[in-house]
């Protein structure tokens, strides 16, 4: 099995969450984080005084998938979440050893 | 005449108001964890000074001079005593309560240039001692008029000097302004100011705040004609136009300083403007008060950023809002006055009436100015040797809200509610079963 993990732009998730959809992804986990890349951040100006805003706003996908839907799940991602401009994201695979579903206790594969 | 008490009744109230819209717009700017002890500042002024105003402020600042229009007998109205149903129209009383709010905002006005870091015990006792000592008898010097006919002895700036000041400019803006930046300096700047990033946590407060003081504003500057009559037309006018003008004047700024025309920037330039045609409310045309917001947005637009280049922490800008701000307007009289605007006024260097107003207007302005930072200097010295001003810097890097009062303003997380077991505690507590602080161990770690 393999935890994949997107790091997207915000307004992108509704088109990647509709792509995963098309490559059969069950479910999936968001989280809003920050934090910065080759984008760096932006500069806000209070009564003349500014601020530079290092961490840019982010939406974390994460998605539990067979070994076999690997490549698919990813090159889904890629293709829903690419602007071309700076700051699109990334994405990686790392492998899983154990899955449980709560709920019932099944295990590996059956569980995801 | 009953009209006339109706209207300054009326504008009392209105002028209550900006405190509370004064908390919004200095709460807005702070911090997530000290809004809540911005607010209290605010509403802790209008606690003590509204009392103190009542027992001897009036007397003090009202009262027949006893020092060569410095100050008033603190005895002739002690308690407010023989005033109650006299005069039959009721105008006295409503004059005591409208004056009550002057004094009420302008201690709260200081509040903003110590925000995140001074113990409440020591912020409300340095607004009893400087309502005391600097403001009631800077009231007395600038708005209580002699009358020939009762026989009463008024301020000197009012009476013996003649600067013209309608509705505070001097006594109000300069007079908080200037103390601001002494107790500023006394306080001491916030940890990590001015590297750390202390951005604004609520702009739509900040906006809201503008908002109610610019509403509250019209009682202030109109009602200060004590009548319902064509003057407190002209005043409210004329903070109509100058207020507007700010606005434009700050952005102006803005755009070619920084690119951006801000929110925080048009809240700030409604205060700016209506800070400046206070004091020239009454003696202005409407060239005149556009230009004097036209100016006083753009001066302290650009005057906000003083503190950097001095190094003061006045944390929400009260010097480059109100002491510039107030110095503007009560100096463009000399030269905006005009008697088509008010046949008591004058004609200020613009309409051919010489240098002279202009004189007057900056000894006035200088003379309160260096009276309120000499003792506000003097008072907060005090508070710091004795009781002290500062909250501890643990309790000022966590959050003055939870130090002082207990509190936090908002509630994000689901995770950090102690849930039904601090109910349990707070009974207990109440009840005597253990002591009040024995929960707080587990708040502040």
């Amino acid at each position: 099995m393999k935890l994949v993990t997107a790091i997207i732009k915000p307004f992108t998730l509704d088109d990647v969450k509709a792509a995963l959809e098309q490559v059969g992804v069950l479910g999936m986990t968001v989280s809003e984080v920050q934090g910065y890349g080759r984008q760096k951040g932006h500069t806000e100006v209070y009564r003349g005084a500014e601020y530079s805003v290092d961490f840019v706003p982010k939406v974390r996908i994460e998605v539990l998938v067979d070994d076999a839907l690997g490549d698919k799940v990813v090159d889904a991602v890629v293709e829903a979440a690419r602007t071309g401009k700076i700051g699109d994201g990334k994405v990686w695979v790392t492998p899983v050893d154990t899955v449980v579903r709560v709920r019932t206790g099944e295990r590996g594969t059956d569980a995801l | 005449m009953e009209g006339n008490t109706a209207w300054v009744l009326t504008s009392a109230a209105l002028v209550l108001l900006m405190t509370p819209g004064l908390a919004f717009f200095y709460g807005g700017m702070v911090r997530t964890k000290s809004v809540l002890n911005m607010l209290m500042m605010c509403f802790g002024a209008m606690a003590v000074v509204g009392v103190l105003w009542l027992v001897f402020g009036y007397s003090l600042a009202f009262g027949d001079d006893v020092a060569g229009g410095l100050l008033g007998d603190v005895s002739q109205f002690l308690g407010l005593s023989g005033l109650l149903g006299a005069p039959e129209d009721g105008s006295t009383l409503a004059f005591v309560a409208f004056q009550a709010m002057f004094a009420i905002i302008t201690v709260a006005l200081i509040a903003g240039a110590v925000a995140d870091r001074v113990r409440f015990g020591a912020w409300l006792l340095f607004a009893a001692l400087w309502a005391t000592v600097v403001y009631f008898p800077v009231a007395h010097w600038v708005f209580d008029f002699s009358n020939e006919d009762t026989g009463h002895v008024g301020g000197w700036i009012a009476n013996n000097l003649g600067a013209l000041d309608f509705a505070g400019g001097t006594a109000v803006h300069i007079n908080a302004g200037a103390a601001a930046l002494a107790l500023a300096i006394v306080v001491g700047k916030r940890r990590g100011w001015p590297k750390e990033p202390m951005k604004p946590h609520n702009l739509p407060f900040v906006m809201l705040g503008a908002g109610l003081l610019w509403f509250g504003w019209f009682g202030f500057n109109a009602g200060s004609a004590l009548a319902a009559n064509g003057l407190a037309g002209v005043a409210f006018i004329n903070t109509i136009g100058a207020t507007c003008a700010a606005i434009l004047g700050w952005l102006l700024i803005e755009r070619l300083r920084d690119g951006h025309a801000t929110s925080l920037g048009a809240a700030s330039g409604v205060v700016a403007g209506l800070v400046a045609i206070t004091p020239a409310c009454a003696f202005v045309d409407v060239w005149g008060a556009l230009a004097i917001g036209l100016v006083a947005g753009g001066l302290c637009a650009l005057a906000v950023g003083l503190k950097y280049r001095f190094g003061y922490d006045d944390s929400l800008d009260v010097v480059g809002v109100h002491l510039v701000g107030g110095l503007a307007g009560t100096l463009l009289i000399g030269l905006f006055g005009t008697v088509n605007a008010n046949p008591d006024g004058v004609d200020g260097l613009f309409y051919g009436g010489g240098v002279e107003q202009l004189g007057k207007q900056v000894v006035g302005a200088v003379a309160v100015m260096a009276y309120s930072l000499v003792l506000t200097f003097g008072i907060a010295y005090l508070i710091k040797i004795t009781i002290g001003l500062r909250i501890p810097d643990e309790a000022e890097v966590n959050g003055i809200d939870e130090a002082e009062h207990a509190e936090t303003a908002y509630e994000y997380s689901a995770l950090r509610s102690g849930g039904a077991s601090s109910i349990g505690r707070a009974a207990d507590t109440l009840a005597g079963k253990v002591p009040a602080n024995a929960s707080k161990e587990g708040a502040t770690s």
